[in-house]
């Protein structure tokens, strides 16, 4: 039997992923865009979750807001790394440290 | 008495010196002369008018305010007049002799570029000088008081691009400084034990002060009304050069002459005398303030006259001659004898404001050579001058009849009748001071208008340094082509106010000694304790001026000031080279004359020097260090190295920023479940 417990616990896993991942990477801006939509993701699964128990679907109407928001955020992030590579040559996050005080 | 009559007397000239003063090219320059002696003229007329009223009609006093500046916390700062037979009798003099010095200034500064503003000036100093002795409450005392000081320092430094005279007219300030602290603290204490700057309600409650001490440290106290009285008088130290505050006046002879009669001589300087005669019901209580007032105007009395001897510049002879007189005034101030301080001042300001204007016409003869050993046998050229010079020096000497006379001789007798323990003392000074004064004001005559007439030689040295002597006073360069002819007789603007200061000099005493002294002239405006009064005293032996002046004959005053003359013939004039002699054989006295006590290389060597060193040592130690170091350079220092170290945790990378906000979070969120 699967309980919330089970559903809340994968969706925290899935968030220490993607946070980690945030962390971890020094390489690729595109890895930190995945670990964003990750992370939303795992937010998306405790809307569910609690919709689900709570017999309760306004939290998956919430989910499809979400998704908007996540597709339009990868859409700008997106757009925004091939501005950076036109004029950097680079989307390698250890090269963007211009915010050193 | 209506107060727009005492406005109009204080104000205009006031307007005088305004218009004169910015009314630029407006103005002519004999406009400007016309404007100024038309305020004073009418400003003399009322206040006769006013002294008329006062004395003859039996007019109440006028005491109220006129405007209202400010109240604040119940202090009312105010404008207003306190017009009784004294202040009467001090306008008079005031507008009188400012009066004559504006008719003579036009001669004096026929030539002069800064003839307007000198005009401003004059009439500006006696717009303030009424303020002073008009005045019925503190602030408007401290107010003209202050004026009158701002007025003799642009006096003293006219001629601006001469450095003795910014030399002296900074002395001038700063030596009146000093004086104007004691004054401040002395009102402040007014103030403390009063609640009011009103002089009746200080006057009221000087016998309650006078019960109260003022705690000085923990363990010793002094006698609060003492105390308030000595601060005063501190400020009537400065305005009327007593000792050691007397340093300022000699140096202010850098002023052109009219100024050295006006102010130096016959008004500004008497404001502390008259001060304290008008503080009268304070000083009265306070044995203790009138002891330190005898001995500081006894021992300026002596001190300050012998210096006139060793003098060779006839106005600075003079100067110390006014030093001198002035330390007689403080000496009936000290005796409590105020009417005879007051009357001395009346007379003074006539005999000396004669002596000085004789002294600049002399000058102006001389085509501005004021060293007496380069004159000599002048009564010949300059006959009218002569002659007014020694009515104005029998005056000043004490000859019977003559105003001095009255004023002079009643002061040694008030001293001699005192019972305060300081009174022998300025008995003996003031009575010494007699033979002094006599020898110094006949060396001063036999020097300049009689004996071998030195100037021709004199006149030729003078010219071949640039007429040194002259110290480029006005004309000098416009009239250069007298320079080594006679000596003139001065135009009649000079004569015209010599022999009308002449006149009174002769007869003021004769007529007003009967009734400003014992005639209770002054009736209430001045307060003498029963046990103090020394003049009640005398007048029970006074039987009218001329058996005064009879019984004058017979005195040891009278023989005093005949040797004193005696002294001066025969060093000066009968056997001049005697003269040389004595002073060889007195060589340490004569050092420590020449020097002046030395007051000045104290002044310049101790007290500057030393001013300046801590001065410097609080600028280095205080301001650059503790402050600048510490304080404004240390707070940004430390914002920068605080700065320095947390820029080490901005390493500019986007996950180092979420790492850091996610440990934030996490903190947060388990601070939060932790404490719940």
């Amino acid at each position: 039997m699967i309980t919330l417990a089970h559903l809340l616990t994968l969706s925290a896993i899935l968030f220490a992923i993607s946070i980690a991942g945030i962390f971890l990477n020094r390489k690729n801006v595109i890895l930190l865009l995945m670990c964003v939509e990750l992370l939303l993701l795992a937010a998306n699964f405790n809307f569910v979750a609690f919709s689900r128990f709570l017999g309760n679907l306004d939290g998956q109407v919430f989910v499809f807001f979400v998704l908007t928001v996540a597709a339009a955020e990868s859409a700008i992030g997106l757009a925004i790394l091939v501005v950076l590579f036109r004029s950097r040559r680079s989307i390698n996050v250890e090269d963007l440290n211009t915010m050193k005080g | 008495m209506n107060p727009n009559l005492l406005l109009a007397i204080v104000l205009l000239p006031l307007a005088g010196a305004i218009i004169a003063g910015l009314g630029g090219r407006l103005v002519s320059r004999m406009a400007a002369a016309y404007v100024t002696i038309a305020g004073v003229a009418i400003s003399c007329v009322l206040s006769l008018i006013v002294l008329k009223q006062i004395y003859w009609d039996g007019v109440p006093a006028f005491n109220g305010p006129v405007y209202t500046w400010l109240v604040s916390d119940g202090v009312t700062m105010q404008v207003g007049f306190l017009v009784d037979r004294l202040t009467a009798l001090m306008m008079a003099v005031v507008t009188f002799v400012s009066l004559c010095v504006h008719v003579y200034t036009i001669g004096y500064m026929h030539d002069d570029p800064g003839f307007k503003r000198f005009f401003s000036y004059i009439s500006l100093f006696t717009f303030s000088m009424l303020m002073l002795v008009m005045s019925n409450n503190f602030m408007q005392l401290f107010f003209g008081w202050e004026a009158v000081g701002v007025v003799s320092y642009l006096l003293i430094g006219f001629w601006y691009t001469r450095p003795s005279a910014i030399f002296a007219n900074l002395k001038a300030f700063l030596v009146n400084r000093v004086g104007d602290f004691g004054f401040v603290l002395g009102i402040a204490g007014v103030l403390y034990y009063t609640g009011s700057l009103d002089y009746t309600a200080a006057f009221e409650a000087a016998p309650r002060i006078a019960q109260e001490s003022f705690p000085l440290t923990s363990t010793t106290s002094v006698e609060a009304l003492g105390l308030i009285c000595i601060l005063l008088f501190i400020g009537a130290m400065g305005k009327s050069a007593q000792v050691p505050l007397h340093v300022w006046l000699p140096d202010s002879m850098e002023g052109p002459t009219p100024i050295s009669a006006l102010i130096h001589a016959a008004t500004m300087v008497t404001a502390g005398i008259f001060m304290v005669a008008r503080m009268s019901p304070l000083f009265e209580h306070s044995e203790l303030a009138l002891n330190f007032v005898l001995i500081i105007g006894a021992t300026t009395a002596l001190f300050m006259g012998l210096l006139g001897i060793v003098n060779n510049d006839i106005k600075r002879v003079v100067a110390y001659s006014t030093l001198s007189q002035l330390g007689y005034m403080t000496v009936a101030l000290g005796v409590s004898a105020y009417g005879a301080a007051i009357f001395h001042l009346m007379t003074h300001a006539f005999f000396k404001a004669l002596l000085f204007l004789a002294a600049g016409s002399v000058i102006i003869g001389m085509h501005h050579e004021q060293d007496m050993r380069k004159m000599g046998g002048l009564a010949k050229y300059m006959p009218v001058t002569a002659v007014t010079c020694w009515i104005g020096a029998l005056a000043l000497i004490g000859t019977p009849f003559f105003s001095g006379f009255y004023s002079k001789d009643m002061i040694i007798e008030a001293a001699a009748a005192s019972h305060r323990w300081a009174a022998p003392y300025a008995y003996w000074c003031v009575l010494i001071g007699v033979f002094v004064t006599a020898l110094y004001t006949f060396r001063m005559l036999f020097l300049t208008f009689h004996g071998e007439e030195r100037f021709r030689t004199a006149h030729a040295h003078a010219a071949s340094h640039g007429g040194e002597g002259g110290h480029g006073e006005s004309h000098g360069s416009a009239d250069a082509h007298h320079h080594g002819g006679e000596p003139h007789e001065s135009p009649p603007v000079v004569t015209v106010p010599l022999i009308a200061l002449a006149i009174p000099s002769i007869f003021i005493g004769l007529f007003t000694v009967g009734p400003v002294l014992f005639g209770g002239y002054f009736g209430d405006s001045i307060f003498v304790l029963e046990r103090n009064d020394v003049l009640a005293e005398l007048g029970h032996e006074f039987h009218g001026p001329v058996a005064f002046a009879l019984h004058g004959f017979i005195t040891p005053t009278f023989w005093l000031a005949l040797a004193g003359v005696v002294t001066a013939w025969v060093f000066f004039l009968w056997k001049p080279g005697l003269a040389d002699r004595a002073a060889e054989a007195l060589r340490p006295i004569r050092t420590i004359l020449v020097n002046k006590y030395y007051f000045d290389w104290f002044n310049e060597n101790v007290i500057a020097r030393g001013s300046r060193l801590l001065g410097r040592a609080l600028w280095r130690g205080g301001d650059q260090v503790l402050i600048d170091g510490a304080l404004v350079n240390g707070t940004a220092a430390t914002v920068g190295r605080f700065g320095g170290v947390v820029r080490l945790i901005q390493s500019g990378y986007l996950y180092s920023y979420a790492f850091w906000m996610f440990i934030g979070l996490a903190v947060l969120l388990g601070w939060f479940l932790l404490r719940s």
